[in-house]
Parts: C-alpha cells; sequence; structure tokens
C-alpha cells in the first residue's frame, strides 16, 4: 500500500512540473505570436477611429504594455490560488468558460473515446485470429487507410455524405439553429454529435485495433496457449487470449485521451461544434491568453489524469505487479 | 507386451518459400520409430534440435500448419487421428511441457489445473494431485511467476495427472533444476508408470534418462538410431550406431575402461 502511495505522489509531484511547463510553453508561444490581440478583436477600420486615449485603456485590457515575465507570474501566482482570470473574449471567468464548453464536449469526448476503444479492440481480436487470412487483410487495410487519413479529411467527407447529399444528420453545431437552450432534447444533441464523434473516434481507432492484432497474435504464438490446447481446453479465446489481451488494450485505452483531445480541437472547427477544441482555437487566434492557459492546462491534466488512471490500474490488475510490488 | 503408443516411420518436414516460388523441403524428422508401453519408462535422447519436441507435437496434433507429417501413429491399437487425438488430449494423453513459461501468467494455479471447472468433484480432485506433489492449498492462489523452478514442473505434473493419463508425453521437464529435485521428478514419473501409464520421458539429457527408464530410445538427427535397456547401454553392450557409441564414450567413467 505504502508503495502505491508513493508511486501516486511521485506522479502528482511530476504533473505539477508538467502543468507549470506546459502553461509556460503556450505562454511563450502565444506571447512570440505576430497576431496583435487589439488588431483582431477590435478591426482595423475600428482601432483607426479611436482616440490615443481609448486605444491606451484597451492596449492595458489586452495587457499589450504589461512585460511578458510579469504577465506570466501574476497569472501563475492567482492561478495556485485557484483564480484562472477571466477570458478576455467572454468576458468572464475561464473556469467558467473552460466548465461550459468541456461539457459539452464531454460528450463527443467519451462517445469517441469508448467507441474507438471497443471497435479497436473488437477489430484486433478478430484480425490477430484470422491472423493471414481475408478478415485479417480487410481490417489491416482499413486501420492503415484511415491512420493515413487526416481526421480533418474525414470530417468533411463525412459532412458532404451525410449532411449535404443525404442530409440525414446536421451539417454543424451541437443543437438546432434558433433552440431555445430548454427546448432541446437529448435526441438531438445526439444527432448532432454523431458525426464529430464518429469522426474523432477514427483518430484512435486503427492504434488500438493493429497494437491488440500484434498481441493476439503474440499471445496465441505462446507456449501457454499449445499447452492449453494440449489438455483439450474449450474457450481458449475468453480464457487465455483475451485475460491477456486486456492489459496492454487498458494501457493503449487511457493512453489515446490525449489523441483524442487533440483531434477535437480540428474536428470541433469543422463541424462548428462548440466545445472546448473550438474555444482553444478561438483563444489562441484572438490573444486570449488566460482562456489560452486555462484550456491548456485544463487538457493537460485531463491527459495527465488518463496515463496516471491507466498506470494505477496496471498496478491493481496486473498480478506481478500487484503481488510483485506488495512483497518488496 | 501390447503397447500403448506405436510411432512408425514418422517424418516431419517444413515447406519454406523462399526467394519467390522457389520451395525448399525441410527435413526434421525422418524415420522416427518406437514404442512406449503401459506401466514403463520409454526414455527418448537426443542432442537438442534432433526432432525431440516435434515427435511429442506429432503425437498430440499440434504440429503448425506448415508441417507435413507421414507415418503412422498408433495409440491403443488403432490410428491416432487428429480427430481422435482432439477427443483423448487432456483425458488420456497428457503432454508434460518444460517449465513456467507454459503456463497462463495471468491464471492462478488452481484455476489452471482445473482447466476453469468450478465444480466440487474438480476441487477435490485438484487438492489431490497438489496435494500429492507436496503443493499445498496456498500454492492454488499462486500466479506462475511467483513459483520456483521445481515447484512450477510440479504444477505441470499435477495438470497432466488431473485426469487419470494412460499416455504421459513428457519433454524436457527437468532443464534447469538441481540435481535433486530433477532426480524427485523423476521420481514421480516412475511413480506414474508403476501405476500403469506409459511414459514418455523425452531429455537430452542421457544420464538422468539412465537413471529412470526402463528403456532407451536414441535420436540423431531425425532418426531413431538405436533402442535398448538402460543395462544393456551402461554395459556398452550392442551399440550398433557411431553416435551411440561416442555417446557411450562422453560418460566420464566410461573412459577409464
Ligand atoms: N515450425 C518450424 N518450422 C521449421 N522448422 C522447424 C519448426 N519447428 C521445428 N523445426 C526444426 O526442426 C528441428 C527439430 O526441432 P525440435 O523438435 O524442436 O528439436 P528438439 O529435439 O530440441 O526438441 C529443428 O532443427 C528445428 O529447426
Ligand atoms: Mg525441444
Amino acid at each position: 500500500m505504502l508503495h502505491r502511495l508513493q508511486f501516486t505522489a511521485k506522479k502528482l509531484v511530476r504533473m505539477a512540473l508538467l502543468l507549470l511547463g506546459v502553461s509556460l510553453t503556450a505562454f511563450l508561444l502565444m506571447d512570440a505570436s505576430p497576431l496583435d490581440p487589439l488588431q483582431t478583436n477590435v478591426g482595423q477600420a475600428a482601432l483607426g477611429a479611436m482616440s490615443p486615449d481609448q486605444v491606451a485603456k484597451l492596449e492595458d485590457y489586452w495587457g499589450v504594455n504589461t512585460p511578458a515575465a510579469e504577465r506570466y507570474l501574476g497569472w501563475l501566482s492567482s492561478a495556485l490560488r485557484g483564480d484562472l482570470g477571466t477570458s478576455l473574449l467572454y468576458r468572464r471567468p475561464v473556469l467558467e468558460v473552460v466548465g461550459q464548453r468541456l461539457g459539452s464536449s464531454l460528450w463527443l469526448l467519451l462517445f469517441a473515446w469508448a467507441a474507438s476503444g471497443a471497435l479497436g479492440l473488437a477489430f484486433g481480436l478478430i484480425a490477430g485470429t484470422h491472423r493471414g487470412r481475408w478478415p485479417d487483410r480487410l481490417i489491416r487495410g482499413f486501420c492503415l487507410t484511415l491512420s493515413s487519413t487526416p481526421s480533418f479529411w474525414l470530417a468533411l467527407l463525412l459532412l458532404m455524405v451525410f449532411a449535404v447529399w443525404l442530409e440525414v444528420l446536421p451539417i454543424g453545431l451541437s443543437v438546432p439553429i434558433g433552440a431555445a437552450a430548454e427546448s432541446v432534447t437529448l435526441a438531438q444533441r445526439l444527432r448532432h454529435a454523431l458525426l464529430p464523434a464518429l469522426t474523432l473516434s477514427v483518430t484512435g481507432l486503427s492504434n488500438i485495433a493493429l497494437h491488440t492484432r500484434e498481441k493476439v497474435a503474440d499471445v496465441l504464438d505462446s507456449d501457454y496457449i499449445l499447452f492449453a490446447r494440449a489438455r483439450g481446453e474449450g474457450h481458449i479465446l475468453r480464457r487465455h487470449v483475451l485475460r491477456n489481451v486486456a492489459l496492454p488494450a487498458l494501457t493503449l485505452q487511457f493512453a489515446s485521451i490525449g489523441e483524442i483531445i487533440g483531434g477535437s480541437v480540428l474536428v470541433e472547427q469543422v463541424f462548428s461544434y462548440p466545445g472546448l477544441g473550438q474555444a482553444a482555437v478561438s483563444a489562441g487566434l484572438g490573444g486570449d491568453m488566460p482562456l489560452l492557459l486555462g484550456i491548456t492546462v485544463a487538457t493537460a491534466a485531463l491527459v495527465f489524469g488518463g496515463n496516471l488512471a491507466a498506470d494505477l490500474l496496471y498496478g491493481v490488475i496486473d498480478p506481478r505487479i500487484r503481488r510483485g510490488a506488495a512483497r518488496t | 507386451m501390447e503397447s500403448i503408443l506405436t510411432v512408425e516411420q514418422l517424418s516431419v518436414s517444413f515447406t519454406r518459400y523462399s526467394r519467390g516460388l522457389a520451395r525448399t523441403e525441410l527435413s526434421a524428422v525422418r524415420d522416427l520409430s518406437l514404442t512406449v508401453e503401459p506401466g514403463r519408462v520409454t526414455a527418448l535422447v537426443g542432442e537438442s534440435g534432433s526432432g525431440k519436441s516435434l515427435l511429442a507435437h506429432a503425437i498430440l496434433h499440434l504440429l503448425p500448419r506448415n508441417a507435413q507429417v507421414s507415418g503412422t501413429l498408433l495409440y491403443d491399437g488403432a490410428p491416432l487421428t487428429r480427430d481422435r487425438a482432439e477427443t483423448l488430449r487432456g483425458r488420456e494423453i497428457a503432454l508434460i511441457p518444460q517449465g513456467v513459461t507454459w503456463l497462463d501468467p495471468m491464471m492462478k494455479v488452481g484455476p489452471q489445473v482445473r482447466r476453469g471447472r468450478v465444480d466440487a468433484a474438480s476441487r477435490a480432485r485438484c487438492r489431490e494431485v497438489l496435494d500429492r506433489y507436496g503443493l499445498g492449498p496456498q500454492v492454488e492462489e499462486l500466479y506462475p511467476f511467483e513459483l520456483s523452478g521445481g515447484m512450477a514442473r510440479r504444477v505441470l505434473i499435477a495438470c497432466a495427472v488431473m485426469e487419470r493419463p494412460r499416455l504421459i508425453v513428457a519433454d524436457e521437464p527437468t532443464p534447469g533444476l538441481d540435481v535433486r529435485t530433477a532426480k524427485r521428478i523423476l521420481g514421480h514419473f516412475r511413480e506414474l508408470a508403476e501405476e500403469g501409464a506409459g511414459v514418455l520421458f523425452i531429455t537430452h539429457d542421457l544420464e538422468l534418462a539412465l537413471t529412470v527408464a526402463h528403456k532407451l530410445v536414441v535420436l540423431y538427427e531425425g532418426q531413431t538410431v538405436e533402442e535398448l535397456s538402460p543395462t544393456r547401454f551402461r554395459a556398452g553392450e550392442g551399440l550398433a550406431h557411431p553416435y551411440t557409441r561416442a555417446l557411450w564414450h562422453a560418460i566420464p567413467e566410461n573412459n577409464f575402461l
């Protein structure tokens, strides 16, 4: 137990360092960006018509005249006190914006994550147990094609087929246009999330399927499977193959959280889906430093949390780690 | 004596496709013949790569797809076809493999010995066979990685005797064990033979074979070159093949004669 606590503590320290590094990097990148927040948000013409006094006020609002180090340290010290600042674009607390956007992305992310994991595992099992035969070749071809297809391109393709030609699914947004928030049904939300979620799940799927296939092939070639056959055992797939493939599959699944979140930035953009990924793009292009830092830190924490969960689960499930460590 | 297993002129070859369509036939076992009698330990001795495991897997019909097999296999007087082997595996014919890698690393010993069965009779039988090899109830709760080399072999033997097999094929069950533990394991084979099973003990260790076997079969490059009793071998009598004579000379005490 003690070693597990130590392990977790070590990971949490590492997470703190990681978040610090990530926020600093995002800050420096944004600071070095050639986009002038005043010009992008206020507009060239409006800016020209303003008095120097007004311009100076705006410059203060967007933090143009404060030195970079001072701005970052200022952000950091209030962030450590739990205050992530106020979004310059939305004029609301960053935590609130991130929370709301995450809420609308969450279903998308969860669906894509679960679907890519389940389908990936199923495809990997089928391919691995039919090595060299047609189901294997079909699945491998499919996965290799998918993994060399950019997700925004796939998103456009799906949009064209389902929204433009067949007109069976909406072209974008997360709710029907003009509908009042209270009147939106779950079915409508699902319909709007379907295409983006599908596109997003495809990003992780081929990786999981191909890795699972390799693992299944290794397990099937192992001595213990031969022994199980030598003893006339039935249900070898369920009793031995699944049991030995489950752990690596689980690790892959948790490691794919990062991929899914990364993919959501582009996919939400294509589908005009008002989620966290889209907010990240607006914050980046609009020079909204507090919001961008807030989103970066939140997603980095999610990804890190996923990996931490995978590590901890591994320790709980794999007897070689659980018992091996318990004895030392 | 009526034999439980008869192998006549068994050959195993592999087809390899090298460069384009050129097919090469790799013959791994040629002309292997032996018999195993109930109540006796037959030792098959041959150096590494001589085709011993291929014989074991041929008997159980576990050879890979690209292997071609010819020759005669008789079990209990009737041809041992694939269908028949599939019904006999794990019931009448048991394999005792080399070591711990033949156990599922993610499954506890108990369920593995019982092959997943949970009924009271299976549990009792499992307890009985593990007890017989000095493995207490706590061993059922261990994972393979927690077993010592000697314990793992005893678990593998316990797996084999769960169903009271009539033919036991033990493929190099002793490497990596200290001499005392190895002797003890061999004692278990002798015991199983005394209870009526036919035991085919496969090894590359001639001296071990001599201590346990009723009959010695020598395999050289995929061919059986000699079949004789350990007593005659020790005395150096009737060693027809040069390889057997070389084996005999390799035993230290024989050089001083
Ligand atoms: N699947 C295979 N494909 C090709 N050659 C094989 C295969 N399995 C075994 N062989 C060859 O057959 C020979 C005998 O192998 P084996 O029976 O495992 O030897 P051993 O006596 O050490 O148990 C070896 O030379 C090996 O190269
Ligand atoms: Mg071998």
